[in-house]
């Protein structure tokens, strides 16, 4: 019997491995585009997917990460131009992917990209010192409405999401803030530790350093839910203590930014499909589960018609509120 | 923990022999891409940066920083012997070391580079050890008006030493701007002066710059003058070394002063290259044998130099302290922190006091180690000289292009370096400076985006600039070094009227 097993499982094996010789395989030299410069988000993003596909030997050839930050990480999706149909150049990136070509006049348009895989959502919160006066959300927001065009929220870059969400934020309660653009998360972190800003909008992983030091505190995240338990971050609180905006009566349920694969449109389908099972099989390794808890984002493995659904969605609301805000670009 | 406890402890963890050994490789390879024009530091840093991943932060952050302090050292070198400055920072090391190297000073010139440059490192490291709790409270007084002052502050007081006529330094600043703002602006969120072209959208990086300016030109004008390369031999012995060693203390006010700059720019984020113009502006201003400057003064060598290094290594703190990187070396280093899992923030000296003091301990051997070798090596480096230049120029090029090839990957690069090299023929023929348009390049979009992040905080009001003490210091201090050219000739219009 359990030698009878044994051949069965052989068999199963051999099958699968059949099947998997049959769709595409990579048979030269693999180049994954980073659309930030090292050491950003996108970059860490990327070079966790490559350490566990090199652990766990999920691709036979070499994988050589290559960053092409500029502008915003136009300089990246260009590859998609460039290299049209090409199956060995992997893009990973944010949701900039489809919304940059709306805010700058760049080379590539979204349709020069074929959507693989969403392996993450980075989740925003309210930021604001932590001896600002402010308990909750709602507290911060009624002092905004009181003094409009007084009170400055900083952000990385311009017309990217953290300015989006500050569109979307005032707009939902009518709170005005100054804008103010810096160079880039950490940055804009140490801003608002000096108290040069009154808040901003940064990822949990951006701010948590500052949060244990007791120098800025968060008032609420742009999640349907909670974050999830973990390890206490200051003495007395953890992520999960930390009421969604809906909670504290802000009116946006949620903002979060897709972590997201690429590939040039053009590319066959098969290897769509290979990256997408190398993807899936990545996003269930321990290691994957333990970056994802050390970043503080919210892990959920999208791809095919899940993912076209949720591009589809953010593509809309945050064309609405380019338009509104006037940043599209003819 | 306390300073001195903390330091202890660090030596503990960098004093072993699997350590040592990093910081000699590191240095080594330092040195390499010091000497090497084009590949300096922070391309140095960043083709190592992936071997280090799999190690241990603070081994990974002692190779790293080692490899600087030798890249610094190894830059130095080149700006010497051969008038090409290997780093951005050494620009300034050539107006008075190579005119010595010249005049048959070459030993004398790089023991007072090396010798003063382990001066300004050690300095550097001191002010850390000391001020580590401080300067974060200080740093964190920074905001977008005070970056613009700092690099309002660098400007001017390049402007006021730049010797070449006022509208030629206008100029190449002027170039270098626009240079700068080319590709996406961060402020506006759009494009600039790509002119439709996508290989323009990320920008036009100084490092291409520098390598066709100072290499592929100086390359060209070597070629003009007759095929031989201008490199001064040098031979280091020990006695050599001890005689420039006991003239130091002679120049104790240039070291001293030069080391404050130096403090001054690597904490605020002015960076290693601003620094040793701005120190070696001060040198010339404050010297007794001002005329003999750019023609071998010793001053000229000490001041740029010390720095150079006290900047470099003081960079450090409010990388860790603040995730700001007072350099671009820096900057690449702070990307390895949090990719070996780390977060900068006042908060790391308190969780990792293992990697904060490991790495202060690190920077007093490394500096030392670094010293030792690059004084040891020298002649070797130096050797190349004896090679015919029929060799040594085409291998300088390939170097050269390579280098640019390697900073981004762009075949593009290659023909902007090309394009550069021509420029600083240009440039040097009709006597225009390009040190200058280094500047602009490296901190100009930073301080137009300081200035326009300030002028969204006060709603457009220029007044923002005259808001506190720091920021108002900061300005006169600007403005009394951009027109002290000026008050010098209205002093003397003043005492000639009298007399």
């Amino acid at each position: 019997m359990a030698r009878k097993f044994g051949m069965a499982l052989g068999f199963l094996a051999a099958g699968m491995a059949g099947a998997a010789a049959q769709g595409w395989q990579p048979t030269k030299p693999i180049e994954f585009v980073v659309t930030s410069s090292p050491g950003g988000g996108t970059d860490n993003f990327t070079r966790m997917i490559q350490s566990i596909i090199l652990k766990y030997k999920l691709i036979d050839q070499p994988i050589v990460v290559s960053n092409k930050g500029g502008g915003s990480g136009a300089e990246g999706y260009l590859v998609s131009k460039t290299s049209a149909g090409d199956p060995y150049k992997v893009i990973f990136g944010t949701n900039n992917a489809y919304l940059l070509p709306y805010v700058a006049k760049l080379g590539y348009k979204f349709s020069d990209l074929t959507p693989v895989a969403a392996l993450a959502l980075d989740e925003f919160l309210l930021w604001v010192k932590a001896d600002a006066p402010y308990k909750t959300a709602k507290d911060y927001v009624e002092a905004v409405k009181a003094k409009p065009e007084t009170y400055k929220m900083g952000g990385s870059q311009s017309k990217d999401t953290d300015q989006t969400l500050t569109s979307i934020l005032s707009t939902a309660t009518g709170a005005k803030f100054i804008y103010v653009p810096f160079q880039g998360g950490g940055a804009v972190g140490t801003q608002l530790a000096g108290g040069h800003i009154n808040s901003h909008t940064n990822n949990p992983n951006e701010s948590i350093g500052q949060w244990k030091a007791g120098q800025v505190r968060p008032l609420c995240v742009f999640s349907p839910t909670r974050l999830p338990a973990g390890p206490k971050v200051t003495e007395t609180q953890g992520w999960a203590d930390i009421p969604t905006c809906k909670e504290s009566g802000i009116p946006v349920e949620r903002f979060q930014m897709p972590r997201t694969v690429w590939l040039p449109a053009g590319t066959p389908a098969g290897a769509v499909q290979f990256y997408e099972g190398i993807l899936k099989k990545v996003s269930e390794t321990p290691e994957w589960q333990e970056y994802i808890t050390r970043t503080v984002q919210t892990g959920q493995f999208l791809s095919g018609d899940s993912l076209k659904a949720f591009v589809a969605n953010d593509d809309k609301l945050s064309r609405e509120v380019f338009e509104r805000e006037g940043w599209i670009v003819k | 923990m306390d300073g001195f406890s903390g330091l202890l402890h660090g030596f503990g963890v960098a004093l072993t022999w699997y350590h040592v050994m990093l910081m000699v490789i590191g240095v080594l390879l330092g040195i390499l891409v010091g000497v090497l024009p084009g590949l300096g530091a922070p391309n140095g840093v960043s083709l190592l940066l992936p071997l280090t991943f799999t190690m241990d932060p603070v081994s990974a952050i002692i190779l790293l920083t080692s490899m600087y302090w030798g890249a610094l050292f190894g830059g130095s070198t080149t700006s010497i012997l051969f008038n090409i400055p290997g780093e951005p920072s050494s620009v300034a090391t050539t107006f008075d070391g190579y005119p010595m190297a010249q005049n048959g000073r070459a030993t004398e010139a790089l023991s007072f580079a090396f010798l003063s440059a382990g001066f300004g490192a050690i300095v550097g490291v001191l002010l850390i050890t000391a001020l580590s709790g401080w300067v974060t409270q200080f740093a964190l007084k920074f905001s977008s008006p005070e970056f613009f002052g700092v690099y309002f502050l660098a400007f001017a007081s390049f402007v006021g030493l730049s010797g070449a006529p006022p509208l030629k330094a206008a100029v190449s600043i002027a170039l270098g701007f626009s240079l700068a703002a080319v590709g996406m602006d961060s402020v506006s969120g759009s494009l600039r002066l790509t002119f439709g072209y996508d290989v323009l959208l990320a920008g036009i990086s100084f490092l291409v710059a520098v390598i066709g300016l100072f290499g592929i030109g100086e390359l060209i004008l070597t070629i003009e003058d007759g095929l031989k390369l201008d490199g001064i031999r040098a031979k280091i012995t020990p006695r050599d070394v001890l005689r420039t060693a006991a003239q130091m203390p002679k120049h104790w006010a240039t070291l001293l002063r030069s080391s404050i700059v130096g403090c001054w720019m690597g904490i605020t984020p002015g960076g290693p290259t601003a620094a040793s113009f701005m120190s070696y502006g001060l040198a010339k201003r404050f010297s007794a044998y001002r005329a003999n400057f750019g023609k071998g003064e010793p001053d000229g060598v000490i001041a740029p130099e010390t720095a150079d290094h006290s900047a470099g290594t003081s960079a450090m703190l409010p990388m860790m302290a603040l995730g700001l990187p007072g350099s671009a070396t820096a900057a690449v280093m702070l990307g390895g922190l949090m990719i070996w899992g780390l977060n900068p923030g006042p908060m790391l000296f308190v969780e990792r006091p293992d990697f904060v003091w490991g790495l202060i301990a690190s920077m007093y051997l490394g500096n030392v180690v670094a010293v030792v070798l690059v004084l040891a090596t020298v002649p070797l480096f130096a050797s190349i000289l004896r090679i015919p230049f029929a060799i040594i120029g085409p291998l300088i090029v390939v170097v050269c292009f390579i280098g640019a090839y390697t900073i981004a990957g762009r075949p593009f690069d290659l023909w902007l370096a090309l394009a550069f090299g021509i420029l600083g023929y240009v440039f040097k023929k009709l006597d225009y400076p390009i040190a200058p348009l280094i500047l602009a390049m490296v901190i100009g979009d930073k301080a137009e985006d300081a200035f326009r992040q300030s002028m969204i905080m006060s709603k457009g009001s220029l007044s923002i600039f005259w808001s506190n003490p720091l920021v108002t210091s900061l300005m006169l201090l600007g403005l009394v070094l951009l027109f002290w050219p000026l008050l010098g000739a209205l002093r003397q219009r003043l005492r000639a009227a009298r007399s």
